[in-house]
C-alpha cells in the first residue's frame, strides 16, 4: 500500500471517501491503517509527494515553499510521535507558530487522522493566527463574524436590511461579505459601492467583499469599484482549481492587484471545503481530508486575512450526517491553524444532509473552545440565496456569552461609540 | 428600531430574542420549515403533470437514497434511457431534471419554457425534442446534449431546497456538451421562484446568455453575464 492509499484508509469514515472508492473496507482495516500511519516518519511526506510534482502545481508549490529549518524540531518524529508532541507542554503557542512553515499539508492531514475531537480542539486552541485589515482578527479571547447578508435577487435594500440587523447583534467584524446571485462585473461593482457607502457612512472598522469569481472582481476593480478583499474558492489540486476557473498565476495576479491597492496588508479571503476535488473529479485518488489540507497549502501562499471551510455545504455525498460534519469541521480548523492560517468556519448543513440545528450547536461550541477566528452571521441561520443553514447572529452572541469572547477590538470600540445603531450593547459583553 | 426590516428582505431579520437565544415561537417556526424542506427532498416528480411533450429519461440512480449518495450515477443516463436518444443536428437542447426539488420543476419549468422556447424558434433556433430526467444532476445534460447532437444544452433543475424556498429552479447552460465538462464551463441562473427571479426576467437573461454563447462559441467563466441590478435604489 502506498502512502496515498494509506492516508485514505486511515481517514475516519465519511461518505465522500466511500464514493471515491478510497475508504477502508472495514472498521478494523481503518484502525490498522491508522496504526501503520502513526509509525511512518513525518519526513516521508517530503520524500514521496502523494500527487506527482510534475503533474500538479499545488504539489510544486507545497514542495518548493517548504521551510526545512522550521521543520527541524520535529523532523525526527513519526506521525504518532508528532501527535504526542503536539499535545505535550512542549508545543507552546510560540513553537507552533514557528513550526507552521516547516509543515506541509499532508503532515497536518496525517496527524489529524489519528486524533480524537478533543485532540483537534486542544492543539488548535494553542495555535494563534492574527491578521489585520481595518479590524484585527484572531486575538486571544476574541470571536469575529462574517456578516453574510445574501439576498435572492441581490436587492440592495434587502442586503442593507440584513446588514443593519447583523450590526445590531454585534456581527460583521471579520468582513461584510455578499455572495452575489449574478457573477457580473457590473453587479459586483454595484454591490461593492453599496457596501462601501454603508461602511464609510458609519465608519465601521471592518472589510467588505463580494464573493464573485476572482476574475469578475478584477474586472469590477478595473471599473473603479471600491474593493477591499479579493475572494476566491480554492481546492487542493491543480485540476480542482481549474474546475473553479483559477490557477496560481490568476491568484498571484489578483493578490498583486489587491496589495497595490491596500499596501501589503492581509488582503485575500479564501473558502474551501472537503469534497471539492472529488466533486470536480480532480482528486488523483487522494482522500478528501488530505485534498482539503492541500487547499490550505494554496491559501497559505497569499497571507490571507480570512480562510474558512464551508464544511457542510457540499452535501451528504461527501459528509453524510451531523457526526461527519462535526469531525470534518474540527479537522479543517485544526489543519488550517497548524499550517498557520487564520481559520474560520462556515458551520453549516444542507437540507439533504442527515443533520440539524443540534449538530450545528455541537460544532459551534467545540469550535469556540478551539479558538476559531470567526464564524458566519446569517439572519436566523437561513441563507435565503444559497439555500443552506449556517450560523445566526444569535449563535455568535451565544458563543461569546458562554465562553466570554468579545468582538475584534476596533469593532468593539466602534460598537461602544454607536449606541444608537446598536441599542442592545449589553449583548456584546 | 423605527422601520421594520422585514419589509425589505425575505431573510429572517428582526427576530426576537430571549437572552442571547431565539424565543420559542421563532425556534419552532424554524424547525417546521426545516421539516418541510426535508420532506421536499424526498418528494417525486410527476412528469405527466408538467403538461409538456417530452422524452422521459432516467439517470443510473434508481432511487432517492442512491441519488443522494452517488452523484456519479445521477450524472449518467441509465442504459435504457441512453437507447432512447437519437442523434440529430440541433442548435440547442433543453433538459428538465428533478434535481433536489421536484416541486421546483413541477411549479416553474413549464411556465418558464413558455417564455423561452417560442422566442428561440422565432429567432431561428433549431431546438431538440425536450427531455425530462428523473434522479438527474446538472452534468447529465452533457451526456444528453451530446447524444442529441446539440451545440448548446440548457438544464432546468430543482435546486437544493432552502429553508424558506423548497421550490427554487436553476438553469445551467453548457456550450458543446460532452462528458467531462466542468462547472467552470457552465453559466448558471438560480433562484427562479415566486419570491426570487421572475419567469420573464429569467427568460430574458437566458436568451441573452444563449445568444452570447452561440456567438462566442463558449460558456463558463469566459462568458460574463453583464446585467444591471434589479433594484438600484
Amino acid at each position: 500500500m502506498n502512502l496515498r492509499e494509506l492516508l485514505a484508509k486511515a481517514s475516519p469514515a465519511r461518505s465522500g471517501d466511500e464514493l471515491a472508492g478510497l475508504a477502508a473496507g472495514s472498521a478494523e482495516e481503518r484502525v490498522r491503517a491508522q496504526m501503520r500511519l502513526a509509525d511512518r516518519p513525518l519526513s516521508v511526506f517530503l520524500r514521496e509527494p502523494i500527487i506527482p510534482y510534475e503533474a500538479d502545481e499545488v504539489t510544486r508549490l507545497i514542495c518548493d515553499s517548504h521551510d526545512a529549518e522550521a521543520f527541524a524540531p520535529v523532523a525526527h518524529l513519526t506521525v504518532g510521535e508528532f501527535r504526542d508532541w503536539l499535545l505535550s507542554e512542549q508545543a507552546t503557542a510560540q513553537r507552533l507558530q514557528s513550526l507552521a512553515p516547516g509543515l506541509i499539508p499532508e503532515m497536518a492531514a496525517a496527524v489529524s487522522k489519528i486524533m480524537r475531537l478533543q485532540d483537534l480542539v486542544s492543539v488548535a486552541a494553542k495555535c494563534r493566527v492574527v491578521t489585520r485589515f481595518r479590524s484585527t482578527i484572531g486575538l486571544p479571547g476574541r470571536l469575529s463574524t462574517r456578516l453574510q447578508p445574501n439576498h435572492p435577487t441581490d436587492d440592495l435594500q434587502g442586503i442593507a436590511a440584513s446588514i443593519f440587523d447583523g450590526l445590531c447583534y454585534g456581527n460583521g467584524d471579520a468582513v461584510i461579505g455578499v455572495n452575489p446571485v449574478a457573477d457580473s462585473p457590473a453587479r459586483v461593482e454595484s454591490l461593492l459601492r453599496m457596501l462601501d457607502r454603508i461602511r464609510e457612512h458609519h465608519q465601521i472598522p471592518t472589510q467588505i467583499c463580494v464573493l464573485a469569481h476572482v476574475t469578475t472582481q478584477m474586472k469590477a476593480l478595473a471599473r473603479g469599484a471600491p474593493l477591499d478583499l479579493v475572494f476566491q474558492s480554492v481546492a487542493g489540486t491543480e485540476a480542482a482549481n481549474a474546475s473553479f476557473g483559477v490557477n496560481l498565476s490568476v491568484l498571484d495576479e489578483a493578490w498583486q492587484a489587491a496589495r497595490e491597492l491596500h499596501g501589503g496588508a492581509n488582503v485575500m479571503y479564501f473558502e474551501t471545503g472537503q469534497g471539492s476535488a472529488l466533486s470536480a473529479n480532480a482528486h488523483h485518488g487522494v482522500d478528501q481530508l488530505t485534498c482539503e489540507a492541500r487547499a490550505y497549502g494554496v491559501a497559505r501562499r497569499y497571507q490571507p486575512l480570512l480562510v474558512n471551510t464551508v464544511v457542510g455545504f457540499i452535501g451528504p455525498e461527501y459528509l453524510y450526517n451531523g457526526k461527519q460534519i462535526l469531525r470534518a469541521g474540527l479537522e479543517d480548523h485544526f489543519c488550517g491553524k497548524l499550517l498557520g492560517l487564520p481559520m474560520g468556519c462556515d458551520i453549516c448543513y444542507t437540507n439533504h444532509a442527515e443533520a440539524d440545528q443540534d449538530d450545528m450547536d455541537a460544532l459551534l461550541t467545540m469550535l469556540g473552545v478551539a479558538g476559531c477566528n470567526y464564524i458566519m452571521g446569517v439572519p436566523g441561520a437561513d441563507d435565503v440565496m444559497l439555500h443552506y443553514q449556517s450560523t445566526s447572529f444569535h449563535d455568535a452572541l451565544y458563543l461569546r456569552s458562554v465562553l466570554g469572547l468579545r468582538p475584534a477590538p476596533e469593532f468593539e470600540a466602534w460598537l461602544e461609540r454607536h449606541p444608537s445603531l446598536v441599542p442592545e450593547s449589553w449583548l456584546l459583553t | 428600531m423605527a422601520i421594520d426590516l422585514r419589509m425589505f428582505t425575505p431573510a429572517r431579520v428582526s427576530l426576537g430574542r430571549t437572552g442571547h437565544s431565539l424565543p420559542t415561537a421563532d425556534l419552532l417556526r424554524f424547525q417546521l420549515d426545516h421539516a418541510r424542506a426535508r420532506d421536499a427532498v424526498f418528494q417525486e416528480l410527476d412528469p405527466a403533470a408538467l403538461g409538456l411533450p417530452h422524452i422521459l429519461l432516467r439517470s443510473a440512480a434508481g432511487d432517492r437514497m442512491t441519488y443522494i449518495c452517488r452523484p456519479d450515477l445521477g450524472r449518467t443516463l441509465s442504459e435504457e434511457s441512453r437507447a432512447r436518444l437519437q442523434k440529430g443536428s440541433w442548435d440547442a437542447a433543453i433538459v428538465v431534471a428533478d434535481g433536489l426539488s421536484a416541486a421546483a420543476v413541477q411549479r416553474h419549468a413549464a411556465s418558464l419554457l413558455e417564455q423561452v422556447t417560442p422566442r428561440l424558434r422565432e429567432q431561428g433556433w433549431r431546438i431538440a425534442p425536450l427531455t425530462v430526467v428523473l434522479q438527474g444532476r446538472v452534468a447529465i445534460g452533457d451526456e444528453i446534449g451530446a447524444a442529441l447532437g446539440a451545440q448548446l444544452v440548457a438544464v432546468l433543475i430543482g435546486e437544493r431546497p432552502g429553508l424558506s424556498s423548497p421550490d427554487s429552479l436553476g438553469i445551467y447552460l453548457t456550450w458543446d456538451p460532452h462528458s467531462g465538462r466542468t462547472d467552470a464551463e457552465r453559466n448558471c441562473l438560480s433562484n427562479i421562484r415566486a419570491e426570487g427571479i421572475t419567469y420573464s426576467a429569467a427568460a430574458e437573461r437566458l436568451l441573452v446568455l444563449m445568444r452570447e454563447a452561440r456567438a462566442r462559441k463558449l460558456t463558463g467563466v469566459g462568458l460574463k453575464e453583464d446585467v444591471p441590478l434589479l433594484n438600484s435604489s
